[in-house]
């Protein structure tokens, strides 16, 4: 089969139709995760067992299944309990939802790892529970969790393509249906390789970045 | 009401497919996590440029992307796969790169003196790292082995996407069958999970085994 430069620029308006959904649908899901995975994290720091207990079990149970099943079940089930969502938004959910438990793992660490000398001093200046996490922990264990934050981020993104199953159409979904219309697989499925390959590349650099800016903690 | 030991069939049989793609894909994935690993840390260059570029191009691909490659455009190209051979093929290329990184990570975490020590004993370069650099090395690769398997177990529901009956493939035939979204969907979530918690149970007693008489040797 011969590749075909004509063709190629004859669907490339098609594909950039697809990379702007998979890139809103990363930014959002990115956004709904980060916010998630803080909510997750404090929960299971809860003082009440059942709370911390459920919240717990329930990221496991999450981060152990696949996401493609997890946008199944909300874009299937939910409507038979009368919670009908539109694909993307289903999409965003479910991106969120999933890396919002890995993003819970990486707060957690970035809490566990602020010295004890910094709550008791947040105590000893008489803070209250509210004040010593805005002012005294989450600014100094926020910046060091960034790199691995953005490393999921990354790992997000190139699942999007799954999205393709509940009919957001994002760049592969695109991509399958040019391919579909022509019977012509070669050129669509090589430049949406090509197309993440190329932002995956941009990422890494983008990462080694963020690790020499906000990896090292100053202390 | 809907009579279910019919469905239970289909489904376990779904599972068999996945417990399947899963086993021959880390079996895959494990032989290419040596080759590309050991191959970054090679004397040779080209060697060294071969084992980076597969690791680069399979982590910065999707595993999605690489599937419907594999699937639609190799047998443009001339190669016929099956759909198993298909999964067997990405799984197994796309989590070898990720857990590549965790065999040479692991075999530089060695300290410096083992090498010395297998300098002084006058071993070869190989003969050094089978006998006293790897099984050192493996114990430290064991738990995030654990986590690559159990990426690749979530991974293997995209299969269904390419027609394989895995259990996500199942899950929809059911529901196409009833009519009943929320029976199967919660059901192969539930198998997910405990497939996924019999991984990590069998990576950590596998761990407790290999490490026994080890002791004092680690640091």
């Amino acid at each position: 089969m011969e590749w075909d430069w004509a063709f190629v620029r004859e669907i490339m308006p098609t594909l950039l139709e697809g990379v702007k959904i998979t890139i809103l649908a990363t930014i959002l899901g990115s956004a709904l995760a980060a916010a998630l995975g803080l909510a997750i994290a404090l929960l299971r720091r809860s003082e009440n067992r059942i709370v911390s207990r459920t919240v717990g079990f329930l990221a496991e149970f999450i981060r152990g299944t696949p996401l493609l099943v997890q946008l199944y079940f909300i874009f299937y089930v939910l409507p038979d309990f009368g919670l009908l969502l539109p694909p993307l938004t289903a999409g965003v959910i479910g991106l969120g939802l999933h890396y919002g438990t890995y993003a819970a793992e990486v707060y957690r660490a970035g809490i566990d790892n602020v010295p004890r000398g910094q709550w008791e001093a947040a105590k000893a200046c008489n803070l209250n529970a509210r004040q010593t996490w805005m002012h005294v922990i989450l600014p100094q264990a926020i910046p060091p969790m960034i790199p691995a934050l953005a490393n999921y981020f990354i790992a997000m993104f190139k699942e999007t393509p799954l999205l393709s199953a509940i009919t957001v159409l994002e760049l592969m979904n695109q991509a399958k249906s040019v391919a579909n219309t022509y019977y012509r697989y070669v050129e669509p499925m090589t430049l949406v390789g090509v197309f993440f390959l190329i932002i995956s590349l941009f990422s890494v650099v983008l990462l080694r970045w963020l690790e020499r800016r906000y990896g090292k903690v100053e202390r | 009401m809907i009579d279910w030991s019919g469905y239970l069939d289909l489904i376990l049989q779904g599972a068999l497919v996945t417990i399947k793609l899963t086993l021959m894909g880390s079996v895959l994935a494990l032989i290419m996590a040596f080759l590309a690993g050991l191959g970054r840390l090679s004397r040779f260059f080209a060697v060294r440029a071969l084992a980076t570029a597969y690791i680069e191009f399979f982590r910065g691909t999707s595993i999605f992307v690489q599937l419907f490659w594999a699937y639609f455009v190799l047998p443009m190209l001339g190669f016929e796969l099956t759909p198993l051979q298909a999964g067997v093929l990405a799984l197994g290329l796309n989590v070898g790169a990720y857990a590549a990184e965790v065999v040479r990570g692991a075999v530089q975490s060695i300290g410096k003196e083992q090498y010395e020590a297998c300098t002084a004993l006058n071993l070869g370069r190989w003969q050094g790292m089978r006998h006293v650099i790897l099984p050192q090395a493996f114990l430290v690769m064991l738990p995030t082995f654990g986590n690559n398997a159990i990426e690749l177990l979530k991974a293997t529901s995209v299969v269904s996407l390419i027609s394989l009956a895995d259990l996500t493939f199942q899950a929809q035939v059911v529901r196409a069958q009833t009519g009943n979204t929320l029976v199967p969907f919660a059901a192969i979530l539930i198998i997910y999970f405990v497939l996924a918690m019999l991984i990590s149970w069998g990576t950590r007693s596998l761990e407790r085994r290999l490490s026994r008489g080890l002791d004092g040797v680690r640091v």
